[in-house]
């Protein structure tokens, strides 16, 4: 199966789900009063799209209830045309500087952040660049030989230190020795933290703060790497690590599952973060870009 | 006590006092606003709507009581519900079978090689042979993570690097639980998607060999509308016995427990609450109905004040309280005592709003504070902590010196002392007389509060 097949056999499962909750709903009444449009919220809502989204599908779909009836309502159009239009960026890569290209990876526990950052590694090779990792993970126990086994996999080299380390140490060396190997990108993957732990989270910024001293203006991207079947919590995550290290994208993993990850809206509509990549599965080039038109199109297609 | 839900159900019910009975009219203005906010806690919208249509059944025709407000009432309800709903306390591992056979099953990254690792370490404080079977052939370096965690836990690990074969493992691991004398096996297998159909008949397979008494699904808390479709496909496949609930230590209102519960039916056995491997409890039905609900963690919280402060010293410390003789050596006790409570921003997100109250307050400045307080203390002599009023402005410059501060920093820290000092004299009385009256005790947490 290509990707493209994955992500919308995938995405079919949300959408049969999503659409066919929403058609029920609509082709089950005669008219659109307020019970109606209350269930219909209630289905937006809890495909994770956030309240502020839901509640501007919700008086598009009534303005066009309005003027055209229900015979010429098109829920499932209308909720798509708002969805697309919310994207703005269109797909995004990453921002690409002249000399080294310093990536940060932060995000929770199990997102994906390794596996991730292993497969961006891949990508960038198939697009002739050189990459280097720094295992900056020196709290989980393995994460190193984690990533020390992807790097070997698609010969990276990857910088590491020992447990208990200061990442930011390693941090420190890494950048040192992308510069020795003339590497276009390093790879910084960090220790997974909950958002709510404010040392942990001190801890990530001056991991940056290190990294800025001695490669000015790095790193120049900072993804935050959210597990697509987070929840409304997925929100508070974005919040909070936009906060502490401003983030310049996302990355949405394990959409090859049946979730979609509706809560990519949410975000995307409070914070203003460009999605830049997809993961797919478990395989070194099961990453994606995301691209926005076809996200709304899948999600709300019929 | 009840913060935003109850207070919006008191909005709802505003005209609903007097009415006698609660009615079908008057209680689904109430009830929106309550599947609101089960939706915003990641409560399934399905799981949602059949959970609300049980209460309306049991609420309606409920006296509205006229002593507490109805909006209360109803929360209570829902409360009751949920608690119910949740499930028992104390759900036990089951322990017959020679050996005892448990697999954890998950989604990636949900945390099964982790929860597997404090497993072990309870297992083995309760006087049993765990041993640690890393059945995880796909992910890099699961079986290293497995290795580092038995080790800190000083339980056995097998793990056989490089054998892709499930099934081959598991026969090794008979085997070496025998050799071992090991009596519970804890099966860590690999993370997949429930509709990965091949690698769900893996596990199916390996439970045909094993014959497991207990088979875990790990679920993260943080698991949204998803959390459904997990539960019913693993359910369905393998016949779960019961859960763990991951990373409960954030922020995540939880909701996927309850999608969880209702899915399976089985109960809720473990929580993890933090990276640590003895951070693992009991999984508690009333916290996490109050966690659903936004309604805080005050049971928790005065557990571990509980836990923290030993008795002697809180009744020698109220002992002082009453009398009025709360010294400066006192002070940096009970400082230090609430240290070992946690990071200030743990304590505060238990109490009811706040997690709200959090979102504003600047608690690092906070903690930082406390810092300094404790080590202006640190620099003043004995004598000195216990009859502040000595303190001159010679002995002052001498602290504020040797703690590299300014001597307004140390006034000021005075200044709060003192305003604390009289507030601790009015408390004593005031718990005086509600002694007297045959009220609670308010103890060593009367006197944690007031700091």
């Amino acid at each position: 199966m290509g990707l493209f097949d994955k992500f919308k056999a995938g995405l079919q499962r949300t959408k049969e789900k999503l659409s066919h909750e929403i058609t029920r709903i609509v082709t089950g009444s005669p008219k659109l009063d307020e019970d109606t449009l209350e269930e219909i919220e209630f289905t937006l809502i809890g495909a994770d799209l956030g309240m502020p989204m839901t509640q501007r599908i919700l008086s598009a779909v009534r303005d066009s209830y309005e003027s055209q009836g229900k015979d010429g309502l098109d829920v499932l159009g209308v909720a798509r045309r708002e969805i697309a239009a919310s994207f703005t960026g269109g797909v995004q890569d990453l921002q690409e500087q002249d000399g080294l290209t310093v990536v940060s990876m932060v995000g929770v526990n199990g997102t994906g952040k390794t596996t991730t950052t292993a497969k961006l590694a891949n990508r960038m090779h198939a697009a002739g660049k050189t990459s280097v990792l720094a295992a900056c993970d020196t709290f989980r126990a393995a994460a190193v030989e984690q990533l020390k086994e992807w790097g070997g996999r698609l010969d990276v080299p990857v910088i590491a230190g020992s447990y208990g380390a200061d990442p930011a140490a390693v941090a420190h060396d890494a950048v040192t020795a992308a510069h020795a190997r003339k590497a276009d990108f390093l790879f910084v993957d960090t220790a997974g933290r909950l958002h709510t732990k404010s040392n942990l989270m001190q801890e990530l910024e001056k991991l940056h703060r290190i990294i800025d001293r001695q490669e000015k203006g790095a790193p120049h991207e900072v993804l935050l790497v959210v597990d697509a079947t987070t929840g409304m919590n997925a929100l508070n995550q974005a919040r909070e690590f936009h906060k502490a290290v401003p983030l310049t994208g996302l990355v949405i993993t394990k959409l090859d599952g049946t979730s979609k990850g509706g809560m990519v809206v949410a975000i995307h509509d409070e914070l203003n973060l460009p999605i830049k990549f997809i993961g797919l599965g478990e395989q070194a080039d099961d990453l994606q870009p995301f691209d926005p038109g076809q996200f709304a199109e899948a999600l709300f297609s019929e | 006590m009840f913060d935003s839900l109850s207070s919006k159900l008191q909005g709802a019910f505003k005209n609903l006092r007097g009415l006698g009975k609660i009615s079908e009219d008057n209680i689904s203005e109430a009830l929106r606003e309550v599947r609101m906010a089960l939706l915003e806690a990641d409560v399934n919208f399905k799981v949602a709507k059949e959970f609300l249509a049980r209460v309306k059944e049991k609420s309606l025709g409920d006296e509205v009581l006229a002593s507490v407000q109805p909006g209360q009432q109803i929360v209570k309800i829902i409360h009751d519900e949920l608690v119910t709903l949740l499930g028992d306390t104390n759900a036990k591992l089951e322990t017959g079978g020679n050996p005892t056979c448990i697999m954890m099953v998950g989604l990636h990254g949900a945390g099964k090689t982790t929860s597997s690792g404090k497993l072990a370490k309870l297992i083995k404080k309760q006087g049993r042979q765990p041993l640690l079977v890393a059945a995880d052939v796909y992910r890099p370096a699961a079986m290293d993570q497995l290795e580092t965690l038995g080790q800190q836990v000083d339980v056995p690990v097998l793990a056989l690097k490089g054998e892709k074969d499930v099934q081959k493992i598991a026969r090794a691991a008979m085997e070496e639980a025998r050799a071992q004398a090991c009596n519970v096996l804890i099966f860590d297998t690999a993370g997949r998607l429930q509709i990965d159909e091949d690698l769900v008949q893996e596990l199916i397979d390996l439970k045909g060999l094993i014959k497991p008494q207990e088979i875990l699904l790990v679920l993260d808390a943080a698991t949204g509308q998803e959390a459904v479709s997990v539960a019913t496909h693993f359910d369905e496949a393998l016949g779960i016995t019961g859960s763990i609930l991951t990373k409960l230590d954030g922020d995540a209102r939880g909701g996927a427990a309850l999608s969880l519960k209702s899915v399976t039916g089985r109960p809720i056995k473990f929580v993890g609450v933090g990276e640590k491997l003895d951070e693992f409890e009991s999984f508690h039905p009333e916290r996490m109905a109050g966690r659903i609900l936004g309604m805080g963690d005050v049971v928790s919280l005065v557990e571990k004040a509980a836990e923290v402060i030993e008795e002697d010293e809180a009744a020698r410390m109220e002992e002082k309280l009453r009398k009025g003789e709360f010294s400066l050596e006192d002070f940096l006790e009970q400082m230090r005592a609430m240290k070992k409570l946690g990071p200030l921003e743990n304590i505060v997100g238990m109490l009811p709003g706040g997690d709200a109250a959090l979102k504003d307050a600047d608690l690092d400045k906070g903690q930082a504070e406390l810092r300094r307080m404790e080590a202006l203390i640190c620099a003043m002599t004995p004598k000195e902590r216990r009859q502040p009023n000595i303190l001159n402005a010679s002995r002052r410059r001498r602290i504020a010196t040797g703690t590299g501060t300014k001597v307004s920093e140390l006034n000021s820290m005075l200044n709060k002392f003192f305003q604390m000092q009289q507030m601790m004299k009015k408390m004593g009385k005031m718990q005086k007389m509600m002694a007297k009256m045959g009220g609670g005790d308010l103890g060593g947490l009367g006197g944690l509060m007031g700091r």
